[in-house]
């Protein structure tokens, strides 16, 4: 178990291509930290630099006190499970498991006892001797989780370990995830581009663009207080409604505080909308709508509305959230008041 | 049943008959006929074939020469096969990274490969000649000894698979660092963060996930070194003393030369045999250690 630091760090490739600017990023002994993001915004080198797997261009990267920003990968007493879980083919998943613990010279009666208890942690017992080919990918991801738990490491490093199993299984194995975590207690830093994933697992969620991190925090923290545009837009299920005010300012509000009435103190806005599709999602429905703010989403319990029917919208001022020029959001209430007027004038 | 079903598929007979005549005509009644003329005396010019039996099959294997010419391919192909793939591999692995040297080293090394063997047996001549030879001219002004290379029964053999080990290796290396580039890196990423230092690395990761494409060499060069003629044909013509005499070459000499065709013939029935044992031997040892994806 170990704090994470990032000082500073940059990532350039061939010598101009900036990945990542001046990461500085702390992340708490024994959490479980969640990198997201669109692909190519820098998570995944950022966790391949703390692996080892990447040089690190400019900064220091700890691993408790210790600097490991030159130490080699398997020195960092970390491991690391990858999306395509890089499990060795040629091995039995006993020998998988066992072929880090070999070099790492533990004694063989340890090694042994090892193996045996990651297998039955993992629920794979009667398969020790099995090739992976042998393997379906969500008992592959199993044997590639069971060599990372072996290896008592500190940190353990998931480079979007569930992208490769179908939706059931992901979703089982993500609750399994959270499990093995209350049980070992040990930090753990997951990258996934799925926020739904970030928001079920992590209990902070770092969200990076570009290189650069945009919002850093618990998974209800960013959702309720998004920082910017992107932050409001990339997470949720779909993400914030973003409108642009002829002024260069955006409002926004999620797709579940749109509703088709009006409550009884109502205080907020209203606009006409025409259904342009409807999606059934089992308990939930989500409608697109065209509006005169362009078209928007909407989360609802409520199926009775068909496509082409003509409906009234409903936000309240308190679930609108108004972002400036830069795409900042803005807290400062006189403002907001200025910014609220022409909404509802528009 | 059978019939009916033959029937059925008269069409997609059809359709194969040519090629199963080609194979008829060109693979299955020379074999046939090797065998039968196997089975004579004759001298390719008298119309008198006289059937001996296995005679010639008992004579060969009590000749000193034909075993010392069994011998010298047994030699050839055991010290190419076994240099030719090692060294292609070391080579290979270090090849296999994308720098403009790299790529140059590779594509020399490959060149060998297509020139005709004729081109390549003399200019090793050129570079293997005893007074003006560039070998014995490097060795000389190392402060070694100069040797006679072709000229000499201790050498001769060493120097014709010094050529077919120069000339294979291309082949080699290019088919090493296609099997090696084929290995993904994530795999050798995982051996890093499992402690596996570059000699594990190579013992444990890339020789067993190489073993298709080594398994594959190894067939390959087994076949080809037994086959071996060219060089030997420009270069010594299968002596001094018959220390270079190999079985194709002795099979050519046999019967083009002294036209002794019902011996040729044995010998080329045994060239069957041993390299149809070989590839069968690699089959039911190696195939096992083999690890296929």
């Amino acid at each position: 178990m170990a704090k994470i630091q990032f000082k500073d760090v940059t990532k350039v490739y061939d010598k101009k291509n900036k990945v990542i600017e001046h990461l500085n990023l702390e992340i708490e002994n024994g959490s479980f930290t969640v990198l997201v993001g669109p692909s190519g915004c820098g998570k995944t080198t950022a966790l391949r630099m703390l692996a080892g797997l990447e040089e690190v261009s400019a900064g220091r990267i700890f691993i408790g006190d210790e600097d490991v920003t030159v130490k080699e990968p398997g020195d960092r007493e970390i491991a690391m499970v990858f999306q395509n879980y890089a499990i060795y083919p040629h091995m039995t998943i006993r020998e998988n498991i066992d072929f880090g613990l070999k070099n790492a010279k533990v004694p063989k009666e340890t090694r042994e006892q090892i193996v045996k208890e990651v297998i039955t942690l993992v629920g794979l017992e009667g398969y020790e001797e099995v090739k992976p080919s042998k393997l379906s990918g969500g008992q592959r991801q199993r044997v590639a989780l069971a060599r990372a738990i072996s290896k008592k490491p500190k940190v353990f490093l998931m480079d979007e370990p569930l992208s490769n199993l179908d939706a059931k299984l992901r979703n089982q194995m993500r609750t399994e995830l959270i499990q093995l975590h209350h049980k070992l207690k040990s930090t753990f830093i997951y990258v996934t581009h799925d926020q739904i994933e970030a928001m079920t697992m992590g209990d902070k969620i770092v969200i990076m663009n570009q290189g650069e991190i945009h919002q850093a925090g618990s998974p209800r923290e960013i959702y309720n207080d998004p920082r910017n545009i992107f932050v409001a837009q990339f997470i949720g299920d779909p993400g914030m409604n973003g409108i642009k005010l002829t002024s260069g300012y955006t409002f926004g509000f999620r797709p579940r505080k749109v509703t088709f009435q009006k409550s009884g103190e109502f205080n907020g806005i209203e606009f006409k909308g025409i259904v342009l599709t409807r999606e059934i999602l089992g308990s939930e429905v989500l409608y697109c709508l065209d509006t005169a703010f362009g078209k928007i989403m909407l989360k609802t319990n409520d199926e009775t509305h068909q496509s082409d029917d003509q409906v009234m919208l409903y936000v309240e001022k308190s679930d609108l959230y108004f972002f400036d020029r830069e795409e900042n959001r803005i807290y400062d209430k006189e403002q907001i008041e200025t910014l609220y007027k022409e909404v509802v004038s528009a | 049943m059978a019939v009916s079903r033959m029937k059925k598929n008269h069409t997609a007979y059809l359709f194969v008959l040519p090629a199963l005549l080609g194979c008829l005509l060109f693979t299955v009644y020379p074999v046939g006929y090797v065998i039968y003329l196997s089975l004579l005396s004759w001298d390719l010019i008298s119309p008198d074939k006289i059937f001996v039996g296995l005679d010639n099959y008992k004579n060969l294997l009590t000749s000193p020469e034909f075993q010392r010419v069994l011998l010298n391919s047994f030699t050839y192909m055991v010290v190419t096969v076994a240099i030719s793939i090692s060294v292609a591999l070391l080579l290979a692995v270090w090849l296999n990274k994308r720098t403009k040297l790299h790529s140059f080293v590779q594509t020399s090394i490959f060149t060998p490969h297509i020139i005709s063997l004729v081109s390549v047996a003399m200019l090793w001549m050129w570079i293997m000649d005893p007074e003006y030879g560039l070998l014995n001219y490097i060795l000389s002004w190392l402060g070694g000894p100069r040797l006679l290379w072709l000229d000499s029964p201790d050498t001769a053999l060493l120097s014709v698979m010094i050529v077919g080990i120069w000339k294979v290796i291309g082949y080699n290396v290019l088919i090493l660092v296609a099997g090696l580039q084929s290995i993904p890196s994530y795999i050798y990423e995982s051996a890093k963060l499992d402690m596996a230092n570059k000699l594990t690395t190579f013992f444990k990761i890339t020789i067993p996930l190489l073993s298709p494409t080594l398994f594959f060499l190894f067939i390959v060069n087994v076949t080809s070194s037994f086959q071996v003629f060219d060089s030997v044909r420009v270069m010594t013509q299968g002596g001094p003393v018959n220390s270079t005499n190999v079985l194709v070459h002795w099979i050519y000499q046999t019967g083009f030369e002294f036209y002794r065709i019902g011996e040729a013939a044995t010998g080329s029935v045994f060239l069957f045999i041993i390299v149809a044992l070989a590839t069968f031997a690699n089959f039911k040892l190696l195939a096992s250690k083999v690890h296929y994806q």
